[in-house]
């Protein structure tokens, strides 16, 4: 909300700067987000957390004077000459004002007119430029006459974007020659309120938290109504129905009566128009003025049209509307209605949406005569409900009531109302205020044990401080032996019970004492038990396993499109979580395919990279197949399973002066990279399988199992969708893994094999097989049946060719023996060599082939 | 004859060496090898040598020869590889190495663990919980009830099923790990993925990581808060940093509060990135609300507690001068490669 100092210090002495006034509201939670300096001198030098705006208003250059005569220009039809007394002299000005125009033919003006004078030199906004540029006046001829100075409007003076005519003051201002700036200079202090604060939406709630901060006395406003007992009124006051007090606690209404609706006086307008309403008569004015100033928004009613719709004497009912009931708001809008809307009606239908916006029908004209100023309390859920079914975020009053107004305001606000109202429209009350008050509003009553403020802070605030910073915000405080008890202020809606209610004192304490008074301490409290973090940890080493084999991490949304993972696995993987508010179809579902995820990053890197080898780990979602629609949201939560997916495309190499080969990534640099991962986490029960996955290219895909649970596939994607996505150049391989499971799997620990000091025998050994039958195959059955003298099991060659058949392949090993407890001969070697020649024959026909 | 040939031989080394450039080698190799060399009529001429002399002579011409073209062959792949030098031990040291495939963990993950690293010193363990949450846990027990204003605080992310949305921040947490330890005393950080219904732009996403800290136990007291948190910003950025504590509401704490620390980047002086206040907002904390206290089984009587959160994708900007959040996972290598 936006709060003018000049408006503030009607409430209370401020003797600061304003901004150092904006940093000591900030730290108190009050966020001052920008200062719009208008005519007060600037700060040099802007340390503070809040943005400032504006400009300056010399006083030497800028000041109030007065039109005494207009005349037509010679040479102009839409231009005229006044003549300006600035205190000084008398200065020719032309000017093409509208609001002077009507003047033209004037001559000497009965009553001088009071406007803003700028001298020759003075620094102004350009009136006709739209970025707030600032020009120097100086002497300049308009059609044949000299110019050297100008009135101003407000746009002129950085007060409105208004630049149709010049400000008219009221007939009171100061005189001639007296600075602008001491005339109405101001600084707005923009503020950011957090939902907590919905008592401070007023010029006297920001005024009281200065008080308390600068420890000065609030002056609140005068709200007494002055009854005319002389006359007798030409009406009776309506009759007020609530339907539901739960929603409506309270009503209050008062009536003037024969009062002129008119503009408001200008420094009326000036105060709306810097707060950021836009002013429309002096009836709408001060209700939008003292909702301004004290919190309560307030409604104003042509009662001549209540009377008109009642034929006699109206009678107010508050209910919730009909459904589908009509009502065309005051924004001319023709809005339906539904059963959760709140309405103030009559006899003849709904007036108003209660809280937020009038009817159009009983709208304040400048005909009206007879006014009903109502003030009323709303159920603040039902309002914000209303706020968002209307699309009326903008309402001033509906942000008020939506984020809680008490209703202890009501009749105070009112009777503040319609008594400024009574004055400035010349009307007269001749009925006292009805108030309907069917929930009283109670206010909450804490015990506060002195030492709960040094168990919560850290610090023990002086009890006197404690209590003038409670009674300056208006709290009730008796002091008790080591307590205090506290009764909240009438106005607070936010101040609990119990442990709730000594949070909230505690924290109103902290606040105005200042954050920065309280000590830094460390923690001396007893420190918990440790927990095992065991899964994260293997992650965490999962992670560094993964970067040490040359993969770059990524980390992707965790949105994504069915229609991505149908097109990456090539099979519907739904159902999914879906979102109820995407924000875009592209992020309209929560993943279950990593891999999809970790293929879109590399689509989207292709096009600039030689060499793409990532990785991620991170959730899928997996929805519960839960048939029950009465089931818990909890017992409908997905399951979040941990995947690891790693892509791989491009050149083998990067290109470099000593590689230019052109080869790309294959089936074995992954093959190498799960062999690498599987060797790192020390899982050794584990198989790779061929399978089918319609993700991966037909025999290229291969499936990983440990312990002989299937753990996810790897190979040579499919062509047809990673084309799709791009990537033509090589063939894209990528690994799919529940992480999760393989976390199950990793031994928390493992044991090393000793080094044997003997020396090996180390011999190569080249065995023919059928095509049909695996490498692995042949491999683990040399690796079994060598047992634990064979250390170790190097494929080295895999050969095919005339010489040794068709349909065969001739596999080459080298073989290390070697004993933990001796020197191992030749002769122990060609045991073990002919022990595994023979079990391999017999088990796959393998023959030895001659080198 | 042997004797010419011999010194044919030495005088063609000797002036190979002497070579320092590809056209000085090239010019070389058309005097001592080309067509026109003394060395090509030798052989060219042998049958005009007497009968006996010829196989000797023409054995070691042909010797001569190929010992001159691998001399050649050599010397021009040490020029080739390291123009500037004369000696044929050198190499060029500056040409690049073997291009090597470097892996790295993304960024956030980087900040990250630096940010697990200094709490672990402070006793805070890590304690993960789920990212797709239940309305209750997200708001109703950390004291947001449906329809209050505060709710506005948060734009959410709804799944189709009633009830379940995508966490909003990680103090879902909160409750987990204050069910999982009541009634011992806690002290924890929450990292995990957090979602908000926004647009993306340079400044807002769709998701980011949250890391919340929360310590309760008899005797915790927000002067503890700032004397833990201003420690960890001299951890996290540098030892003379500066903090400073702004009063702020957050429904789940109270009293609540906003730390700034001094702008590292311009030591407090202002610069564009601290908008020239000289300061940065860098975390929300508070002392943990007693309705939140008993949701997690605490009595507020008897235990305190304070909690805190913020983002590494910010500290991570911050530091590295990161200008637009959408880098984070927008995963282009060409950002990634320069962690
Ligand atoms: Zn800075």
């Amino acid at each position: 909300m936006k709060a003018p100092l000049s408006w503030l210090k009607e409430y209370i002495d401020i003797n600061i700067d304003p901004h150092a006034l904006a940093d000591l509201l900030t730290f108190a939670g009050l966020e001052v987000e920008a200062i719009h300096y208008m005519g007060m001198s600037m700060p040099t030098q802007n340390k503070s957390h809040t943005k400032i705006t504006g400009m300056e208003w010399d006083p030497e250059y800028i000041v109030l004077a007065e039109i005494t005569k207009i005349e037509a220009h010679p040479n102009a039809d839409r231009l005229v000459l006044a003549e300006v007394f600035d205190g000084q002299g008398i200065h020719p000005v032309i000017t093409g004002a509208p609001n002077l125009l009507l003047y033209k033919e004037t001559g000497t003006v009965e009553t001088p007119i009071k406007i803003a004078y700028a001298r020759e030199g003075a620094t102004l906004y350009d009136g006709y430029s739209d970025d707030h540029k600032t020009t120097t006046l100086s002497r300049k001829t308009i059609r044949g006459l000299e110019s050297y100075s100008m009135i101003c409007s407000e746009k002129e003076l950085g007060i409105s974007e208004e630049h149709e005519g010049i400000i008219v003051f009221d007939t009171n201002a100061p005189k001639p020659g007296t600075p602008l700036v001491d005339y109405i200079g101001d600084a707005i202090f923009d503020i950011s309120l957090t939902p907590n604060m919905s008592h401070n939406t007023s010029i006297l709630g920001i005024a009281r938290e200065i008080g308390a901060l600068t420890n000065t006395k609030l002056r609140p406003p005068v709200t007494d109504i002055k009854i005319d007992q002389s006359k007798k009124s030409t009406f009776e006051m309506p009759s007020i129905k609530i339907v539901d007090p739960a929603l409506n606690s309270r009503f209050t209404a008062t009536l003037i009566e024969n009062i002129t609706v008119r503009p408001s006086p200008y420094w009326l307008q000036l105060r709306l128009k810097i707060s950021g309403m836009r002013p429309i008569n002096n009836v709408v004015d001060v209700t939008n003025y003292v909702m301004l100033e004290m919190g309560q928004p307030l409604h104003a009613f042509d009662y001549d049209v209540l009377s008109e719709r009642a034929k006699n004497t109206p009678a107010i009912t508050t209910r919730l509307a009909k459904n589908k009931e009509q009502l065309t708001s005051l924004d001319g809008v023709e809005r339906t209605l539904n059963t959760s809307t709140l309405l103030v009606t009559d006899n003849a239908g709904p007036l108003s949406i209660a809280g937020i916006i009038g009817g159009l029908k009983s709208e304040v004209t400048n005909n009206t005569s007879n006014v009903l100023i109502e003030a009323a309390s709303w159920d603040m859920i039902n309002i914000r409900k209303t706020i968002v079914d209307q699309q009326l975020q903008t309402s001033q009053a509906g942000y008020r009531f939506s984020r809680g107004v008490s209703p202890a305001l009501a009749l105070n606000t009112n009777q503040r109302a319609s008594e400024m109202l009574r004055i400035m429209g010349k009307g007269s009350i001749l009925h006292n205020t009805k108030d309907v008050y069917p929930i009283k509003h109670t206010t909450n009553k804490i015990n506060l044990p002195i030492g709960e403020i040094n168990r919560s802070l850290g610090i023990q605030i002086p009890t006197k401080e404690a209590i003038r910073i409670l009674e300056s915000l208006e709290f009730h405080v008796t002091k008790e032996k080591d307590s205090l008890q506290i009764t909240a202020p009438d106005h607070r809606l936010d101040v609990g019970t119990k442990e709730t209610g000594i949070a909230d004192i505690i924290e109103e304490l902290a606040r105005i004492w200042g954050f920065d008074n309280i000590p830094e301490t460390q923690l001396d409290d007893l420190s918990p038990k440790q927990h095992n973090n065991i899964n994260l940890e293997k992650e965490e080493l999962l992670r560094d396993l993964l970067v040490t084999l040359g993969l770059q991490e990524i980390v992707s949304y965790r949105l994504s499109s069915a229609k991505l993972e149908q097109l990456v696995c090539c099979e519907d993987t739904g159902p999914h979580i879906t979102l109820a508010n995407p924000i875009t179809p592209e992020r309209s579902i929560m993943r279950k395919s990593l891999m999809a995820s970790t293929l879109a990053c590399a689509s989207e890197n292709c096009r600039h990279q030689q060499r793409i080898s990532i990785f991620e780990i991170g959730p899928v979602y997996i929805p519960k197949n839960t048939t029950d629609n009465n089931a818990s949201s909890d017992e409908a939560l997905p399951t979040e399973v941990l995947r690891l997916s790693i892509v791989l495309y491009g050149k083998n190499e990067q290109l470099s002066w000593i590689n230019n080969s052109d080869k790309s990534m294959d089936y074995f640099v992954l093959k190498g990279i799960v062999d690498e991962i599987l060797n790192g986490i020390h899982i050794s029960d584990y198989s790779i399988e061929p399978d089918n996955h319609p993700a991966f290219q037909t025999g290229a895909t291969a499936l990983l199992l440990i312990k002989e649970k299937p753990i996810g596939h790897f190979g040579i994607l499919n062509s047809k969708s990673t084309s799709k996505l791009g990537l033509k150049d090589h063939s894209t391989l990528a690994a799919d893994f529940n992480l999760s499971a393989i976390i199950e799997f990793m031994p928390n620990r493992h044991t090393i094999k000793p080094v044997s000091k003997f020396p090996p025998v180390i011999e190569d050994i080249a065995l023919i097989v059928d095509e049909n039958i695996n490498s692995n195959q042949i491999t683990s059955l040399i690796a079994k049946t060598g047992g634990s003298i064979l250390k170790n099991t190097q494929l080295f060659d895999v050969f095919r060719g005339e010489q040794i058949g068709e349909h065969k392949k001739s596999l080459g090993y080298r073989l290390t023996y070697q004993s933990d407890s001796k020197t191992l001969t030749d002769k122990d070697a060609a045991k073990l060599r002919n022990k595994i020649v023979k079990t391999a024959k017999k088990l796959y026909g393998a023959q030895i082939r001659d080198s | 004859m042997i004797e010419k040939l011999e010194k044919l031989n030495s005088i063609a080394i000797s002036e190979l060496y002497k070579t320092s450039d590809i056209n000085a080698i090239n010019l070389w190799h058309t005097k001592h090898l080309g067509k026109k060399s003394h060395l090509m009529a030798y052989l060219r001429n042998l049958g005009q040598l007497p009968a006996q002399d010829r196989p000797k002579v023409g054995k070691l011409a042909n010797e001569i020869r190929y010992k001159l073209e691998n001399a050649y062959d050599e010397h021009k792949n040490t020029l080739v590889s390291q123009p500037t030098t004369t000696n044929k031990n050198s190499i060029d040291i500056t040409l690049p190495g073997r291009p090597i495939n470097r892996g790295r963990l993304h960024i956030t993950n980087i900040v990250l663990r630096k940010i697990y690293s200094i709490w672990a010193d402070m006793g805070f363990q890590i304690y993960k919980s789920r990212e797709i949450e239940t309305d209750e846990l997200n708001f109703e027990l950390l004291n947001i009830p449906k329809h209050h204003p505060a709710r506005d605080m948060w734009d959410t992310f709804h799944t189709n099923t009633p009830g379940v949305i995508l966490r909003t921040h990680t103090s879902p947490g909160q409750i987990h790990a204050m069910r999982t330890y009541c009634p011992n005393p806690i002290r924890v950080i929450l990292p995990g993925m957090c979602f908000r219904y926004e647009q993306i732009t340079a400044r807002s996403e769709i998701q980011f990581n949250q890391v919340e800290g929360l310590a309760i136990g008899t005797n915790i007291r927000f002067s503890d808060l700032k004397g833990t948190l201003s420690t960890f910003a001299q951890r996290i950025f540098n030892k003379n940093t500066k903090t400073r504590f702004r009063a702020s509401h957050f429904p789940f704490t109270e009293p609540s509060a906003e730390m700034d620390v001094e702008c590292f980047l311009c030591s407090g002086k202002g610069c564009g990135v601290c908008k020239n206040t000289g300061w940065l907002e860098i975390l929300g904390c508070g002392m943990v609300h007693p309705t939140v206290l008993s949701n997690g089984g605490y009595d507020p009587n008897k235990h305190t507690g304070f909690a805190f959160g913020m983002g590494p994708e910010r500290i991570a900007m911050l530091k590295y001068g990161i200008d637009d959040i959408r880098y984070f996972w927008g995963n282009d290598l060409r950002f990634l490669e320069q962690f």
